[in-house]
């Protein structure tokens, strides 16, 4: 048994009949190819899914599809301006080398974006807590900490 | 994950109802629990009844002496409530300390408490403060509600509707976490009302309980070191890779000695 569902994603309007066990992050992997948002684990833990919906950061391996009825996501391809500019805390990413193979990095740079509107004022402490759910097996944290509090000072200076 | 059906009602009377007509119907509220036993083919439901779009299960109110928080009010909303700091600190800062923020974006004291985890943090908030568990049914006090290893005194179909929490004159939470998930390896947590002291350890046995001797210890005298000697016997205690029964015993003296101390300020 197949269930309507409509969200918006990236600020387009999506709908489809999904299976009801189909997890967003299928969802906007597999239909919508959005495969930007990636899968680290069987358990919720390591936050590479992680995904905002309305605007706060959630996994999105662990929520149906069908939960986010009417609902407003946003992918880490929903970031960059439409001109391709990087987002600033995407920007800070790369200037502070906060990736090396890059697959928790989807998942880092939403839920920073997440601590940023949650802590404009975050210190290292808070980032560090604010990152308890994303596991990083390259960097060791240190670069990504970094690229967090700079990403979180560039936006508060308003580059967006 | 097996298929199932989902189903999205409106009221508790509907949400009881598809229950109870479902083959192995589930209530699913912020689903922080439910779908990773689903995904690990632990759970393998026939429905899912979401609490999503029930009204009335959501929010935190106080009134007098009481702070009532909704079942489906998030870790997130407990954590960052101004009402809650000012009435219970202890209390949102117990929920600011489950597992990690995607996970208290969604995930509820309802479903929390109603899954009595035997490492959960909030039923030894609900357990400390002699919190009282509204349902569609009754009301049930917190003494009775947890029953075993993920057992509670909730019947088939009941669905919990919100907590009553005492305010305490103080209170304090401290935990030893697992350092993969925050689950607590032991927590104990410590309210006093007047004269009355309530210590209640989580993560130790198969669930929640409190500790007789040692609230007798901080009647008498309100302090960390009044409970620093009173040492339980690990013979039920739980064992696993990450911490045998004697460490587990060890860490409940000294989690509610912190929590003690904490308290008492
Ligand atoms: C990575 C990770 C780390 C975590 N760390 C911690 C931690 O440190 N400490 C901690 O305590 N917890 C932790 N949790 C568990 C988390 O707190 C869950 O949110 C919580 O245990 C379940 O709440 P839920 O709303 O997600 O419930 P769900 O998963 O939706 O439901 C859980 C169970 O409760 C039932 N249920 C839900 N709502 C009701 C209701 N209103 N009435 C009756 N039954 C109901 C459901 O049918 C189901 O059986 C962690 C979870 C994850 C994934
Ligand atoms: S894939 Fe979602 S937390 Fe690991
Ligand atoms: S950069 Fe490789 S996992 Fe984080």
């Amino acid at each position: 048994m197949s269930t309507k569902v409509s969200m918006t994603v990236n600020g387009r309007k999506v709908s489809a009949d999904v299976e009801p066990r189909t997890l967003l992050v299928q969802y906007l992997r597999e239909h919508l190819g959005l495969t930007g948002t990636h899968v680290g684990c069987d358990t919720t833990q390591c936050g590479c899914c992680a995904i905002h919906l309305n605007g706060e950061a959630v996994k999105s391996c662990t929520i149906l599809a069908v939960q986010c009825e009417g609902a407003d996501v946003v992918t880490i391809e929903g970031l960059a301006s439409p001109d391709g500019e990087l987002h600033p805390m995407q920007k800070a990413f790369w200037e502070h080398h906060g990736l090396q193979c890059g697959f928790c990095t989807p998942g880092m740079v939403m839920v920073a974006c997440d601590i940023a509107r949650r802590k404009p004022d975050a210190d290292e402490a808070t980032i560090r807590h604010g990152l308890e759910g994303n596991i990083c097996r390259c960097t060791g944290y240190q670069h990504i900490v970094e690229a967090v509090h700079s990403g979180i000072q560039a936006m508060n200076q308003g580059k967006r | 994950m097996y298929a199932f059906n989902y189903h999205r009602p409106k009221s508790t009377d509907e949400a009881a109802k598809l229950v109870a007509e479902a083959e192995d119907g589930k209530l699913i509220a912020g689903g922080m629990t439910l779908l990773p036993s689903m995904k690990l083919r632990l759970a393998a439901p026939s429905d899912i009844v979401d609490l999503a779009a029930v009204e009335g299960l959501r929010g935190i109110t106080v009134s007098g002496k009481t702070v009532t928080i909704g079942a489906m009010t998030r870790h997130v909303d407990v954590q960052t409530s101004a009402e809650v700091k000012k009435a219970i600190p202890a209390l949102a800062a117990l929920a600011g300390g489950i597992g990690d923020p995607s996970v208290r974006n969604r995930g509820t004291i309802g479903g929390s408490v109603a899954n009595a985890d035997p490492a959960a943090d909030y039923p030894a908030a609900v357990l400390g403060l002699n919190a009282t568990v509204e349902t569609t049914k009754r009301k049930i006090a917190a003494d009775d509600f947890f029953t075993g290893l993920f057992e509670t005194a909730l019947e088939p179909g009941e669905i919990i509707k919100a907590i009553h929490f005492p305010v305490p004159d103080a209170a304090a939470y401290e935990k030893f976490p697992q350092p993969a998930s925050g689950f607590a390896m032991v927590g104990a947590f410590v309210a006093r009302f007047g004269k009355d002291v309530r210590v209640a350890i989580t993560g130790a046995k198969d669930h929640v309980f409190r500790v007789p001797d040692m609230e007798k210890a901080l009647a008498a005298k309100f302090s960390g070191d009044a409970i620093a000697e009173i040492k339980l016997p690990d013979d039920d205690m739980m064992s696993d890779i990450h911490c045998s029964a004697d460490y587990r015993a060890h860490l409940v003296t000294v989690m509610a000695k912190r929590a003690a101390a904490k308290a008492a300020g």
